[in-house]
């Protein structure tokens, strides 16, 4: 089953560019240097990289990461079978054996020890030891290595150790400018221009609010999933509380606020 | 010789009335045709029988000729609103107050009774109210040896005076409670109680809030602030102020450096709820602070001035409309619809009318205006707004030309037509005015003075008000305590080096307990099924199992996990004057060993790396409660703390309830799993300006009670041997005397440790 074509991507996926970081992520590529892509959640990460593999023709393997997630469950580990023990590769080997591009999603969710593992992969060596089994994997050329992390719910407990974050080069996206997100709204679910508007100024409501009880904004995925509901044929206000202020918050005044937002906005 | 004339003028059916009230008093005599003729308009016949017969009881009753002059006067009004068989009540309230000492209450109930029966509406209403009345003044006379009640009521007149004003802004339950507060606290104290029921001591306007109805701006403050940041990228502070209290003059929302100011209270009105209404106060201001600017304003007439704030008003709520197309439903429920037809009335001026028209034709696209110079001014208006967003002097401009246009003679009378021209959610527009010339007064000369007072004022930390819970009542009384905090004075650090160095071989045992409790960083779980590693011991038996063909055990793996310690301890210290004594059976006083204990228990949660901070109280009277910092969650066990632990002296009185809700906010704002507030204390709660014993003791406990919800675990060292009676009242079974008090800086952290295992 590890073969490569299934992690090709087919289809080219809907990207847009908010600055240079297409052409900086191809010199990064070029170079094979390993990538850190920052920023909030549902701002667009996880679909760029998706977008550079599909735009470099190179094969795509995600990890959510957890905490409950162990270096075995990045390198691989025994299993029993009938006749004993057999050895599975995890993601990360797999990656580095048939040369695609690891994607490491959310990594600060990884406990800080799962982390080092990738360290000998990130620099000069470019090699990942399975010591269990007694193996040196030298990477494939093709094999770069990508993580993503979000600075907001950044702690003292969640953070990544200086001697992980000087082993990438680093992206920092942010929510688009109000323009550029009205266009990702229309384009990726082909509402009209004036509601794209509308929602885009919802969004901005509650990211005016970011640290007076909200902890993030309204992401550029949750208003693209209003705009699908509206499109589905939705009440565009049920829609915006249904997608908009219902999953990102419990505090009955940013409620009570957002909803008098969309009222206001949607007259 | 006049009398008969005036007799003679009397219709022979007046005349008979005159007859039955059957009065001599010449001043009744000169307002009877007046009330007599308006008695007949609003009543029925049989109505005004009975309106003159208990007029000439009110005449009889020998309480002078006014109580009958304001009957005659105000009965018509209440009776046609509330029905005509009120009109005996009212004689048989003025002989229950006739024959009750407090007689010089009739007149003010009278007086008062036409504005209280428009506010009440219902027979029914005004019958609560009588009872209300009645049980007020039953339990406010004074009465000598219990059977005579000698001395009339201090606060009824005045709370009659005050009832319409009551009225208006609380409900008849409001009303009642508000009256049995005053009852309750100032029933001894008649001078209280008159500032009481004149409105003028600040509890009675602080419960008078509290039982308002509508949306209270400091209910909503939080949500307010959230709607100017989230849909106006703006904040500043949100000032309420009374609306209450000003009759005439109503104050208006404004805003300027210091921030915005909001009416306390807004009612429901128009169909739009409190809560919008301050919304759409907010958004016409912070409109105003988007798109306006200043103009100078020496050289323009106060009309043109009005004007110039309607054109601009009404820019910037189209501005706004065309950003949140929502709030033209707010702002046109709450705009008024100003009646066209009025501007052809004479004698008055209109130009109020002229602009409210004006700012409801740009609002409403309904609304249509017939005459040619405003609607021609409209127009241009939008054609001015469709190019772009405009500005403050080009909306000036159009206003003074509207001016200049449709200037009448008639727009410097004095008689103003205001019916339906108030915008009521604009505010006052002074942010738009530059003066260039501020005018004659030598305000500034004192300027600089004042400043520095202000900034001396920034150094002291100020009050913060707790409630206070009273047992008798079962309700708090509002903003009751002042607790003003500071950092507590610094001494010499080598005291506390030495308490540590005494204790030496305390210590040393402390620690051997110390690592027993300290938190083991990972514990290995096994027997899991899905774990971060293969457990090989349990793998090969389950191997095993599966090769000789029984049933293996699949739960080979194993995980890890912290076991770490989440505490955050707040340790209040009782700092009154009782500490200075020497404890039994020891040459040290408490505080000596108190600041032993805790200096021992801070070094012990030092080591233990958890959460701790210390603060001391004590107070005199409720107005100067103080709570000193001693060592805050931030801070380490260091000099710094170490010199305010050595300073440590006690004075005044306990009043533990208010330091315990002051500690506890402090612990709140801690993110920790558990949260334990100890108490160190030497005797009951008391102070100087609390008689009843026991109300400090309820309130300390109520105090318990809202930490408790709030997360927090109080637990109570109390060093009194006699504690036993009072300290389960107030913490259940939270806690431990200490009979020896000298064992105490070996008891103290020990009781952590047990509390904490």
């Amino acid at each position: 089953m590890n073969n490569e074509a299934q992690y090709i991507i087919k289809e080219q996926p809907f990207y847009q560019a908010q600055g240079d970081e297409v052409e900086l992520y191809e010199a990064a590529y070029a170079a094979r240097l390993p990538v850190m892509v920052k920023g909030p959640t549902g701002c667009g990460k996880s679909r760029f990289i998706e977008y550079m593999a599909w735009k470099l023709g190179k094969p795509l393997i995600t990890v959510a990461c957890n905490e409950d997630m162990t270096a075995s469950d990045l390198v691989g580990r025994y299993l029993l079978d009938a006749n004993g023990t057999r050895w599975l590769d995890g993601p990360l080997t797999v990656a580095a054996r048939i040369g695609a591009i690891c994607y490491l999603d959310e990594i600060v969710e990884a406990r800080q020890d799962t982390t080092v593992v990738i360290h000998p992969l990130t620099d000069h060596r470019r090699t990942l030891p399975l010591d269990k089994k007694g193996e040196l994997i030298e990477a494939h050329p093709d094999f770069q290595l990508v993580i993503s992390y979000n600075p907001g719910y950044q702690s003292l407990m969640k953070d990544l150790k200086q001697s992980t974050k000087q082993r990438f080069t680093g992206f920092e996206f942010d929510y688009p400018s109000e323009a550029t997100e009205t266009s990702i709204v229309e384009k990726e679910t082909g509402i009209d221009h004036e509601l794209a508007t509308k929602l885009v100024k919802i969004g901005t409501a509650a990211r005016n609010l970011k640290g007076h009880g909200l902890d993030e904004g309204i992401s550029t995925r949750l208003l693209t999933y209003a705009a699908t509901l509206i499109k589905g044929g939705i009440e565009p206000k049920a829609a915006c509380r249904m997608a908009l202020v219902r999953p990102i918050t419990d505090d009955a005044d940013i409620r009570v606020t957002l909803d008098h937002a969309i009222d206001t906005i949607f007259a | 010789m006049t009398k008969t004339v005036e007799t003679e003028e009397r219709s022979a059916k007046d005349l008979a009335y005159w007859e039955a009230l059957n009065c001599r008093f010449p001043d009744a005599d000169r307002v009877f045709d007046e009330c007599i003729k308006e008695a007949k308009a609003l009543l029925t016949p049989a109505g005004v029988d009975a309106y003159i017969e208990n007029a000439r009881f009110i005449g009889k009753m020998g309480r002078g000729v006014e109580p009958l002059l304001i009957y005659l006067e105000e009965a018509p009004t209440v009776a046609s609103i509330v029905g005509e068989e009120v009109l005996p009540e009212i004689k048989d309230f003025c002989l229950f107050l006739s024959t009750n000492t407090n007689f010089k209450a009739i007149v003010p109930f009278l007086q008062t009774l036409g504005a209280v029966s428009k506010r009440l509406h219902s027979y029914e209403q005004l019958h609560h109210y009588f009872d209300i009345l009645k049980d007020m003044l039953d339990k406010t006379t004074a009465s000598v040896h219990g059977h005579h009640k000698t001395f009339p009521s201090p606060g009824l007149p005045l709370l009659l005076e005050q009832s319409p004003r009551l009225l208006k802004a609380l409900s008849l339950e409001g009303y009642k409670n508000w009256i049995d507060y005053g009852v309750k606290y100032y029933n001894k104290h008649p001078e209280r109680q008159k500032d009481y029921f004149s409105l003028q001591s600040p509890d009675a306007v602080a419960v008078m809030q509290r039982e308002r109805h509508g949306t209270l701006m400091v209910d909503h403050e939080r949500q307010l602030d959230l709607y100017l940041r989230g849909l106006w990228e703006d904040s500043d502070y949100l000032v309420p102020y009374s609306s209450a209290f000003d009759e005439l003059r109503k104050p208006m929302p404004y805003y300027d450096k210091l921030g915005i100011r909001l009416p306390d209270v807004y009612d429901d009105k128009h169909g739009v709820s409190g809560i919008d209404r301050y919304r759409a106060t907010l958004a016409h201001m912070a409109a105003h602070r988007r798109w306006s600017s200043q103009m100078i304003v020496d050289n323009w007439s106060p009309f043109q001035r009005v004007a110039v704030e309607t054109f601009e008003d009404s820019r910037v709520d189209y501005l706004a409309i065309k950003e949140f197309p929502g709030l033209r439903k707010l702002f046109l429920a709450l705009h008024p619809v100003p009646n066209e037809n009025d501007l052809q009335l004479e004698g008055k001026s209109l130009i109020r009318l002229k602009l409210a028209l004006v700012s409801r034709a740009i609002l409403d696209p309904d609304f249509t205006v017939k005459d040619k110079d405003i609607a021609f001014f409209v127009q241009r208006f939008f054609d001015v707004m469709e190019q772009n967003e405009s500005s403050s002097p080009e909306m000036a401009d159009i206003a003074l030309s509207f001016i200049a246009r449709t200037r009448r003679q008639s727009d410097l009378l004095p008689d103003i037509y205001f019916n339906n021209t108030e915008v009521d959610y604009r505010d006052d527009n002074r942010h738009l005015w530059i003066y260039i010339e501020q005018g004659d007064e030598e305000e500034d000369t004192f300027e600089h003075l004042e400043e520095q007072k202000q900034q001396d004022d920034v150094n002291a930390l100020p009050p913060r008000h707790y409630h206070e819970w009273d047992y008798n009542s079962q309700h708090y009384r509002p903003d009751w305590v002042s607790v003003y905090e500071a950092i507590h004075p610094s001494g010499n650090a080598n005291v506390i080096d030495k308490i540590l160095e005494k204790h030496g071989a305390l210590a040393k045992r402390l620690k051997a307990i110390l690592d027993a409790l300290k938190p083991q960083q990972k514990v290995r779980i096994r027997y899991q099924e899905e774990g971060s590693e293969l457990d090989l011991d349990v793998a090969i038996r389950s191997l095993i199992d599966l090769k000789s063909g029984s049933q293996p055990d699949m739960r080979i793996n194993m995980s890890h996990k912290n076991d770490g310690r989440d505490i955050a301890v707040m340790l209040v210290l009782d700092l009154s004057q009782s500490l200075n004594e020497k404890a039994k059976g020891s040459q040290q006083t408490i505080l000596e060993l108190s600041q032993e204990a805790v200096t021992l228990l801070a070094w012990t949660i030092e080591q233990l790396g958890d959460k701790f901070a210390i603060g001391g109280f004590n107070s005199n009277t409720r107005h100067d409660v103080r709570y000193s910092h001693i060592k805050g969650f931030g801070e380490h066990f260091d000099t710094e703390v170490k010199r305010r632990l050595a300073a440590m002296e006690a004075k005044y009185s306990t009043r533990m309830g208010a330091a315990m809700r002051h500690a506890g906010h402090y612990l709140q704002g801690q993110k920790a799993d558990k949260k334990l507030m100890l108490v160190l204390t030497d005797g009951e709660p008391a102070d100087i300006d609390v008689d009843d014993d026991q109300l400090l003791i309820y309130d300390t406990h109520q105090a318990v009670k809202e930490l408790a919800a709030d997360g927090i675990y109080s637990y109570c060292i109390n060093l009194d041997p006699k504690a036993d009676e009072y300290v389960k009242d107030i913490f259940g079974s939270h806690y431990t005397v200490i009979d020896h008090v000298d064992k105490l800086p070996e008891k103290l952290p020990q009781i952590f440790m047990s509390l904490t295992k």
